[in-house]
């Protein structure tokens, strides 16, 4: 059992020290009847990587290009128009992406706000807390619920976690924050157990892995002398987690709370199964609706004509710039966080 | 050595492989969902009668029609029949293979499958949102005898477009002008209430989950699942159950007309035992095949499937088309599909 996961935790260490310690002996080691042969390795490999890496740059052009080739005529007939509508009625072929865009938007906002301090929580247990006999299975546990393919999450949503939902949770979440006035706005209407909530709930369900695997790794980067230190100053574990680890690790952090956005933005199949499907604005968050990608798993392979498949397919382009706008701010704030520390210091 | 005795074995094995292909031929199909199980049922059984194979992509009526457009397949297929304009516009024949019914489906304490009557006026306006609960009087009224609970609808549609949607929607234009003037007929709808499903899978989850909910789903999901469907008071006033005999009158009582590309959807046909709710599923073919032997194996192949097909299309619930049909549509074959120098192909 041990040698199985010991690898899981040791392994960047290792790996590290091996380069090390291979780059040293080889450069003297190199003959001159076969250093041709390796310079010729050399720049073949170079020249390989270097392909495959342009290769990922291109086929990102290429999908965009194509993207907008192929949602012109919903491009031309609706124009910017597009994004603010809320009416997709396939019958009079008059499509809007704003119902899509919010519940994209707002499904991935709730998987958030449950998933980030629960992530975080798990992170620090692990890393601060937790006692040696019980880091190994609870972390390994954590990454097995990572590999669980989406679909699953979707239909242990809908024929799990759904009916106990509108059963016992929603009618008193409707009871008490339904008769908030402002927000009470949010939690209205019967309690069906699909909805916004739930494709939010069940997307925090399954992003929380991903980034509770990365911050308790990058926390675990932290040197032990920093903490120590703090420790010694009288910290707790409190102020040594809030002022020393997250300080240090905050770039990798952000890094974690993106990767699981990236994933919520953009899943499909979970969402589709909870999400109601509904092509309507509703305020409450217990209500259907439906967000881009579950609208192109949804409608594409039906679509006639044009107008259809391009609008969907404009869809898609809307995701596209949603995520690279997603991941351009989480740069440009740790940029700035960079710089801030470097004007501090 | 090893290198030129793995190159050998490569030309021989590719040798063998174009030969074996050279001998049948596989007829290439893609489209509809909901006929892929019977399709796929027959073009296992007609490889071991005539070694001919069929290669059906159940990709969506959509994909099938751009596919059959752009002749990448041998034919297409399609839940929603092309209009003559549309076909004329594309070069394209079309005609109905297969027979299914769509049926509503509840969810209601203490309702057996069979008991709950409903009529397209109020099926219409449950779907509009305009009938909220179960005791609405106008539930209430045709349905004499049974005890209708107090309780909110919960209206469930499918969320991927479908063929059963195009026909569920097809017949509540027919029977309601405001749904015709509101959400209208096709694959795809704006839903005015309840929430959507993926599939008929999805449909069904949602109404077996949800109280008080009614969903509509194909004929052999709801018998396989043992859903309590409701009865439909049909053009002809009369109350009937979805079955075979139903799906069956309806069909016979469609009009089938070759010149305009069979265009027929069997929805609110007349006939005292007609279901109202019934829609065939078409194939799509190109009028001028480049490859004229690979569209007479098709043609071969639907003859067979309606000469031989029926037993098993009743055994997964699909209605088999009426002989006089199919006798329509096989000879409207020979003046229609042609090939390139204008000879009949089939």
């Amino acid at each position: 059992m041990d040698a199985v996961i010991i690898p899981f935790h040791q392994a960047p260490k290792t790996d590290k020290m091996t380069n090390h310690d291979q780059k040293i002996p080889q450069q003297p080691a190199n003959r001159s009847p076969k250093e041709r042969l390796y310079r010729l390795g050399d720049i073949v490999f170079e020249n390989v990587t270097r392909f495959f890496a342009f290769l990922v740059l291109a086929t990102l052009i290429a999908i965009l290009i194509s993207l907008v080739i192929t949602s012109m005529p919903s491009l031309k007939a609706f124009g910017f128009g597009f994004l603010f509508s809320d009416d997709w009625d396939p019958v009079r072929e008059q499509f809007g992406a704003m119902i899509p865009i919010y519940g994209t938007l707002v499904s991935s906002l709730i998987a958030m706000l449950i998933a980030v301090p629960i992530s975080f929580g798990i992170a620090v247990f692990l890393t601060e807390m937790a006692p040696n006999w019980l880091k190994r299975p609870l972390g390994t546990a954590i990454e097995l619920l990572a590999a669980i393919p989406s679909i699953i999450y979707g239909m242990w949503g809908l024929f799990v976690f759904t009916p106990v939902f509108s059963e016992y949770v929603q009618p008193l979440i409707i009871g008490t924050l339904g008769n908030i006035p402002g927000i009470g706005a949010l939690f209205q209407g019967p309690p069906m157990g699909i909805g916004m909530l739930t494709a939010g709930i069940i997307l925090a369900i399954m992003v929380i892995p991903f980034i509770s695997a990365v911050m308790r790794d990058v926390f675990e980067l932290v040197p032990a002398v920093l903490k120590e230190s703090a420790y010694g100053l009288g910290a707790t574990t409190w102020e040594v987690v809030w002022k020393v680890v997250l300080p240090y690790t905050k770039t990798g952090v952000v890094g974690g709370i993106m990767l699981g956005l990236g994933r919520a933005l953009g899943e499909t199949m979970a969402v589709t199964f909870v999400i109601g499907n509904a092509q309507r604005f509703s305020t409450s968050l217990l209500a259907p609706g439906n967000s881009i990608a579950s609208s192109l798993a949804n409608e594409f392979s039906e679509a006639v004509g044009d107008l259809y498949t391009s609008s969907l397919i404009e869809l898609g382009l809307i995701l596209f710039l949603i995520t690279t706008i997603v991941l351009a701010i989480a740069k440009m704030m740790l940029l700035r966080l960079g710089r801030m520390e470097g004007a501090a210091s | 050595m090893s290198l030129s005795r793995i190159a050998k074995s490569l030309v021989v094995a590719a040798a063998v492989g174009l030969s074996g292909m050279a001998q049948a031929i596989d007829i290439t199909g893609a489209g509809a969902t909901f006929p892929y199980p019977i399709y796929a049922k027959w073009a296992e059984a007609y490889k071991a009668s005539s070694g001919n194979g069929l290669n059906y992509q159940s990709i969506g009526s959509g994909g099938g029609i751009k596919q059959i457009k752009a002749k990448t397949v041998d034919f297409g297929a399609s839940d929603k029949p092309l209009t003559k304009e549309e076909l004329d516009k594309d070069n394209l024949v079309q005609w109905p293979m297969i027979i299914g019914g769509v049926v509503p489906v509840v969810h209601l304490e203490g309702i057996k499958p069979g008991a709950l009557k409903l009529t397209g006026a109020v099926l219409a306006n449950i779907y509009l949102g305009k009938i909220k609960k179960w005791n609405d009087a106008a539930i209430v009224e045709i349905n004499k005898g049974l005890t209708l609970p107090n309780q909110d609808i919960v209206v469930v549609a499918r969320s991927d477009g479908s063929g059963t949607t195009f026909v569920f929607t097809n017949y509540l234009s027919k029977v309601s002008s405001d749904w015709k003037a509101g959400p209208g007929s096709d694959t795809s709808v704006k839903w005015p209430v309840g929430i959507n499903g993926k599939g008929n899978e999805g449909v069904a989850s949602y109404v077996t989950q949800q109280a008080g909910a009614i969903g509509y789903v194909e004929y052999a999901y709801a018998l396989q699942n043992k859903m309590t469907y409701a009865q439909m008071k049909n053009k002809d006033g009369q109350f009937v159950g979805p079955d075979d005999k139903t799906f069956g009158a309806a069909a016979a009582n469609g009009s089938w007309k070759a010149e305009l590309g069979f265009y027929e959807i069997l929805t609110d046909e007349p006939g005292k035992d007609s279901w109202p709710i019934t829609g065939a599923s078409f194939i799509l073919m190109q009028k001028v095949q480049d490859k004229p032997e690979n569209a007479k194996a098709a043609l071969n192949f639907f003859e067979w499937a309606y000469k031989n097909g029926s037993k098993s299309a009743l055994e997964l619930d699909y209605i088999p088309m009426p002989a006089a049909v199919t006798a329509l549509v096989i000879n409207s074959w020979k003046s229609q599909i042609k090939d390139a120098a204008g000879k009949p192909v089939y």
